[in-house]
């Protein structure tokens, strides 16, 4: 039986048909993966099902009975449940009252926690899920927060749950985690639609698959029988090669030279540790790391988006330690930030306002007081088709571009400075196969050119597969060194759980 | 109707603002008839006696000249993600540093007026500096400072009219026998209305707003800021140098609004136990014009109009000018309430429902 159907559905926005036509046939307990390149329209099909958009054209069938689904309170009564890739909790409340938020249940208009916590726990336990009722958003990782928006959905009785990209903001052993997760929701009875650009995830987790290319069905298959390289070149309409060739790099000198760095946080805590590090012209390091180890301080005292209580950060010999970003910038660093929305973007700003964003000052961007947008645009123009974002219009708010082609704008952006250090933090994360393919060959390619670039990532197949040297961050400091191609995956997983420090400890 | 409706959408804030102008002006005209007036009647006299006759005309748009330089006053704030809530004592100084400059410093007449004016914004400019400053260095919200600021600049003209402009009387004398911003030939044409010269300032300013935001790369950091801070630092911009800018930029057109009041109409000074209200008048000018250079002179010349024609109102029609209050008062609730998007939502519903069913 089929609990979810959409047939025919249309849906436009100013200046493009983000679903044309679409149909789609979602069995009962079977988990389904929707495949599509960045702004094929997967998103934008889901808050159809959900209620968020009203479709131009086409019907929605729940449970083979035609149905108007008019906002998300509607979807929930029908038994649909969406987990958004952006968590939707207010982190001084509870799990508890963050779940009872907009479905409080009272009696006699008293809010009865307890019952509801009782429930709550109820539903954790039947799922595995492993939350804590009582504990505070604030205090709880984002892999657990996530499971706090899936039990929200079952907590208003959803049947069908679909996920947007759920495991782009999570760890490899979260990732693990949340698919036997979804497993025990379908042995549940549940049915789960599963939005993600992960290959390996859909051999892993799901029945079937339909794939979406520009707005349109391609076909919907059984993953049984598939592998990676047909779902990829039936996304993409071409062969996608997941090798990349890369010849042995040839060094030149350091460009970044890290040395006895010391970061706190507000509360004195250290959060780097007197780390030492280089990085030399036409190489690629990778850091390698467990979320929250450093990473992000590391990169911000490089871009000088924080201050350093200690130690010395030179690019080129020079030292640029608690500089202003502006004066790192124009020395020559590139750099592609994890979080795009909040560091990387001005949202509202339209796509060529943001191609600009750290030389709009500078000619022929700008004359003397005033910005010439003339400029402006034909640059965009030249990087958005150099760089295949796709976006209707170089006047559309960056807003409006699915979640890849805003990354696919930053990177465009940050490479074509051609800075001497690209550092790049989670460069794929959310994007298709196609533009993976893409952006790797990009930072090949900048190394190739002799510049330096150091990635940041959770992915360690990317990190294996880009890098010349892979350095180790655990608790703020580096504690080793991985040659990637003697290393293998568990090698790394283990150095990263910090054994490498109990080693030199005994 | 699709097509109708896209358009309608990408114009929403005309939208949300010409639909809660209609529903502000049915409020009233339900009060009027409650309490047992044709408004039919009152709305004619209004918009005829504030618009028909060249001297009403001349002095609805003196009335609209402050509105629009406050309220791009607290627009221009705005973009950068600043309420400059402060607009009242930069119109205060402003009005105090312009009388000053045309009465004590002996300037040749013409550039008495020209310096008197930009002395006048650069007072205002001074007094937004002070918030700004604040919320840069400190992290003081500059809505506290800015109210305290109010008060400071209240308090201050008050006593610099009593010990020293007015000599001990509550008011100062005249500037001169007619206000300087004030021109014979424009007056005439206005049929003898008060009408001067700081329309064109206000004009003047409306075209900076927007050529400052959209044509500078000032206005392109001001709008990063005040759309994502995080983000502007990333990019190397000072966000603590664009909050300062922007609020004495904000004070500076505050201050003008002061200086062409004093200079253009009134022509002196008085002791006030109370804010004048011109700095809220410009939160609900900025805010009905959706902070856009355009939409502030719109919106003030509404509140123009609704002020000056519900004034002859009351006696055409006999209908009290509180109508009017509650109609400009209703239109900024319905405006603040986003009334319209959930109308227009509706309409929407609607028609996905014909479609499927
Ligand atoms: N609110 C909107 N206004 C205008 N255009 C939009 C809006 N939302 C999406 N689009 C456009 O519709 C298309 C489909 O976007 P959607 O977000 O559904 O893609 P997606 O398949 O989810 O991509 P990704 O994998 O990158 O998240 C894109 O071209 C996008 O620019
Ligand atoms: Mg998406």
């Amino acid at each position: 039986m089929n609990v979810v159907e959409m047939i025919g559905i249309t849906k436009r926005f100013p200046g493009i048909v983000a679903n044309d036509n679409i149909n789609l046939a979602i069995k009962k307990g079977e988990i389904h993966a929707l495949l599509g390149e960045n702004g094929a329209g997967k998103s934008t099909l889901m808050n159809v099902l959900f209620g968020l958009y009203q479709p131009e054209e086409g019907e929605i069938r729940i449970n083979e009975k035609k149905v108007m689904i008019t906002g998300p309170t509607m979807a929930n009564e029908l038994g649909i449940g969406m987990v958004h890739q952006h968590f939707m909790l207010v982190q001084p409340f509870t799990v508890t009252e963050n779940i009872i938020l907009g479905d409080e249940r009272s009696k006699g208009g008293i809010l009865d926690i307890k019952q509801a916590e009782k429930e709550i726990q109820k539903l954790s336990d039947q799922y595995g899920l492993k939350v804590d009722p009582s504990a505070k958003i604030s205090d709880i990782s984002v892999g657990m927060q996530q499971r706090v928006e899936i039990l929200k959905t079952l907590y208003r009785g959803a049947e069908t749950l679909i996920f947007d990209e759920p495991t782009a903001v999570l760890t490899p052993q979260e990732i693990d985690e949340l698919i036997s997760i979804m497993k025990n929701l379908v042995k549940e009875g549940k049915t789960i639609i599963f939005i993600t650009h992960k290959l390996k995830e859909i051999m892993r987790t799901c029945d079937r698959v339909t794939v979406i290319r520009r707005g349109k069905v391609i076909d919907t298959v059984d993953v049984a029988g598939n592998d990676e390289n047909t779902l990829a070149s039936l996304m993409v309409g071409r062969k996608v090669s997941f090798s990349i060739d890369k010849e042995d790099a040839e060094t030149g000198e350091t460009i970044l030279d890290i040395q006895n760095l010391v970061m706190e946080k507000g509360n004195g805590v250290k959060v780097i540790n007197g780390l030492n590090m280089e990085v030399k012209a036409g190489e690629i390091v990778g850091l390698a790391g467990v979320d929250g180890n450093g990473q992000s301080e590391l990169i911000e005292a490089i871009t000088g988006l924080q201050s350093i209580k200690s130690g010395h950060i030179k690019l080129n010999k020079q030292d640029i330690a608690n500089q202003r970003p502006r004066k790192i910038t124009e020395s020559g660093v590139g750099h592609i930030p994890e979080d795009r929305q909040k560091r990387g973007l001005v949202l509202d700003f339209t796509v060529s306002e943001n191609m600009v964003l750290q030389t709009y000052y500078q000619p022929p961007f700008t004359k003397g007081m005033s910005i010439q947008f003339n400029e402006i645009d034909q640059f965009a123009k030249r990087l958005i088709e150099e760089y295949d974002v796709r976006t209707p219009s170089i006047d559309t708010p960056i807003r409006a571009l699915s979640g890849g082609n805003q990354q696919k704008a930053i990177i465009a952006r940050e490479v074509d400075r051609e800075p001497t250090l690209l550092i790049a933090a989670q460069p794929t994360r959310g994007l298709d196969v196609g533009a993976i393919e893409f952006i790797h060959r990009k930072l090949v390619e900048q190394r190739d050119n002799g510049k330096a670039v150091l990635l940041v990532s959770l992915e360690l197949d990317e990190i294996l597969k880009l890098s010349d040297r892979i350095a180790v961050i655990y608790e703020g400091v580096i504690v080793g060194w991985v040659d990637p191609q003697n290393a293998t995956e568990e090698e790394l997983g283990l150095l990263m759980a910090g054994s490498a420090l109990e080693k030199e400890a005994n | 109707m699709q097509s109708l409706l896209a358009r309608l959408n990408k114009y929403s804030g005309a939208t949300t603002a010409i639909i809660s102008i209609l529903l502000g002006m049915v409020v009233g005209a339900i009060m009027m008839l409650a309490a047992g007036y044709n408004p039919v009647a009152a709305y004619n006299a209004l918009f005829v006696s504030a618009l028909f006759q060249p001297y009403d005309l001349g002095e609805t748009i003196r009335t609209i000249t402050p509105l629009i330089l406050t309220g791009l006053a607290v627009a221009i704030a705005f973009r950068t993600g600043l309420f400059n809530i402060g607009v009242e004592g930069q119109f205060i100084v402003g009005q105090l540093v312009a009388f000053i400059v045309a009465t004590q410093l002996g300037l040749p007449p013409v550039i008495q007026v020209i310096v008197a004016v930009i002395m006048g914004g650069l007072a205002g400019a001074l007094w937004g500096l002070v918030p700004g400053f604040l919320k840069a260095s400190r992290g003081v919200h500059e809505v506290i400072v800015s109210i305290m600021m109010n008060f400071i600049a209240l308090y201050l003209s008050n006593y610099l009219i009593r010990t020293w402009l007015a000599k001990g009387a509550d008011s100062t004398p005249k500037i001169a026998d007619s206000p300087p911003l004030k021109v014979d030939v424009l007056s005439q044409i206005f049929g003898g209305s008060r009408i001067h010269l700081g329309i064109f300032i206000a004009l003047l300013g409306v075209f900076v707003m927007y050529y400052l935001l959209y044509r500078t790369k000032l206005g392109y950091e001001l709008r990063a800021v005040g759309y994502n801070p995080r983000a502007s630092e990333y990019a190397g911009m000072s966000v603590k140098r664009n909050i300062i800018l922007s609020m004495m930029i904000s004070g500076s057109f505050a201050g003008l609004a002061g200086a062409s009041e004093v200079l253009g109409t009134s022509g002196y000074l008085s002791i006030e136990a109370a804010f004048t209200g011109i700095g809220f008048d410009g939160i609900a000018v900025a805010l009905l014009g959706g902070n856009t250079p355009l939409g502030v002179i719109f919106a003030a010349s509404l509140f123009g109009v609704l002020n000056y024609g519900g004034g002859n109102m009351q006696f055409e029609a006999d209908v009290p000018f509180e109508v009017i209050r509650v109609v400009v008062a209703a239109i900024i609730l319905f405006v603040a309430a986003n009334i319209s998007t959930k109308i227009v939502g509706r309409f929407r519903k609607q028609k996905g429902v014909k479609k499927h069913g």
